[in-house]
């Protein structure tokens, strides 16, 4: 890695650190998911904290933070989870824009709370945009840093910083997403498939404690501890599997809910497959996906039900939160 | 002699052997070398091991096989 370039070099990738931005839209119907960041706020914050359009590629690390040596100086901000940056061992505060110098290496203390960290880099990460994006589908070995998870020895490339990045200021944690410790409520409207389940299982789906299974990942988020579903009889339709939670295939929009056999639901998220043969009891409104990629395994989280205007008007709070972080960078 | 608590790098869940079939990584009262595998901790699909950073003798265990743990939940008591 030759001194000045701008790059820096993954010295430890973590767990699972990849290459993402605000997604890749227009695809689904294909099968290609839309990825990007699991919390899109947090990238935004980022991006805005070191001078980048809120749609340039940052890394996404998942309960363990990567090793990072950089080539060149440049400016960085992490948001998210709860971990702290460390510059040469020197700690750093989140949701600020801090300066590293070339030789450097950025590195992460424990994880604290919430579940992944958002690097973002003046200039943003420069791989090349595959469909209009530089997130990382792995799934699909697509986009990203040559269509994987980072790993050690990796040389990533920085494209060119705007130097409006904003240092010495921190994002108050009225504007940071607000993770409650306990009793994480995820709103969603009841879907198509609502008239499958008894009303006994209608109403223990929203009553009933969920805990994150230690599967979730970024293709879904997949929640037990709650009592199965039951079904309401039916004659197998032509096309449908023999179980009572299948139908005939389908379009999985992002943030459904599908309970396969009834008994642990699973939330798509960013990576997602775009349709199959699973009924859907419902959708995760788009307020509430964010906080989806900040849970943990073992966390509780209750399911909440919520009609269309209650959903547009999270939407509006959503985008008020987007506008007061605004407001704040510019003021 | 000091005692340390080691606490656990990832959330998911604990496991004290390589697989149900095979001996466990460590007994309590065992000697951990840095670098010795304690454990490994299942999350999204994967097996991650716990690797010794300190060096001394475990003590304790605070989680059973096959426990859910938390992110910085404690692990394993170390005297050194």
């Amino acid at each position: 890695m030759a001194d000045g370039a701008a790059m820096f070099e993954v010295v430890k990738p973590g767990l699972l650190t990849s290459v993402q931005d605000l997604g890749r839209p227009g695809y689904y119907h294909l099968g290609l998911p839309i990825s990007g960041a699991m919390d899109r706020f947090a990238l935004i914050a980022a991006n805005r904290l070191v001078g980048n359009p809120d749609g340039a590629a940052g890394l996404e690390a998942v309960f363990l933070g990567p090793v990072l040596k950089f080539a060149c100086d440049t400016t960085i901000a992490v948001t998210g989870a709860v971990m702290a940056p460390k510059v040469d061992g020197v700690e750093q505060e989140l949701w600020s824009a801090f300066e590293i110098k070339a030789g450097q290496e950025l590195a992460f203390g424990t994880l604290k709370a919430g579940a992944r960290i958002y690097i973002a880099i003046a200039g943003g990460v420069d791989v090349p945009e595959v469909h209009g994006s530089r997130s990382t589908y792995a799934l699909g070995a697509l986009g990203g840093f040559e269509g994987r998870p980072l790993k050690a020895g990796d040389q990533v490339k920085i494209g060119a910083a705007s130097g409006a990045a904003k240092l010495g200021v921190s994002i108050p944690e009225e504007i940071r997403r607000i993770q409650p410790a306990s009793g994480v409520v995820l709103r969603a409207m009841p879907g198509l498939y609502w008239h499958r389940i008894t009303e006994e299982s209608q109403g223990s789906f929203f009553e009933d404690s969920w805990k994150v299974a230690p599967e979730a990942d970024r293709i879904g988020y997949r929640f037990r501890g709650g009592r199965s579903l039951d079904f309401v009889p039916r004659k197998q339709p032509f096309g449908a599997g023999s179980d009572p939670s299948n139908i005939v295939d389908s379009c999985y929009p992002y943030g459904s809910i599908q309970v396969p056999g009834g008994t642990e639901p699973i939330v798509l998220h960013r990576d997602a497959v775009s349709g199959g043969g699973y009924f859907m009891v419902g959708t995760v409104i788009s307020a509430d996906m964010d906080l989806i990629g900040q849970l943990q395994p073992h966390q509780p989280v209750r399911f909440e039900s919520i009609d269309m205007d209650g959903a547009l008007a999270a939407r509006r709070d959503e985008k008020g939160r987007l506008e007061a972080l605004g407001a704040f960078l510019s003021g | 002699m000091t005692k340390s608590t080691i606490e656990a790098p990832i959330p998911g869940t604990f496991y004290r052997s390589p697989s149900p079939q095979e001996p466990v990584f460590k007994n309590e009262g065992d000697a951990v070398a840095v670098g010795d595998t304690v454990g490994l901790i299942e999350v999204m699909k994967s097996f991650t091991p716990v690797i010794a950073e300190t060096a001394g003798t475990l003590v304790a265990f605070h989680v059973e096989n096959e426990d859910a743990v938390m992110a910085g939940q404690p692990l394993y008591d170390l005297e050194a």
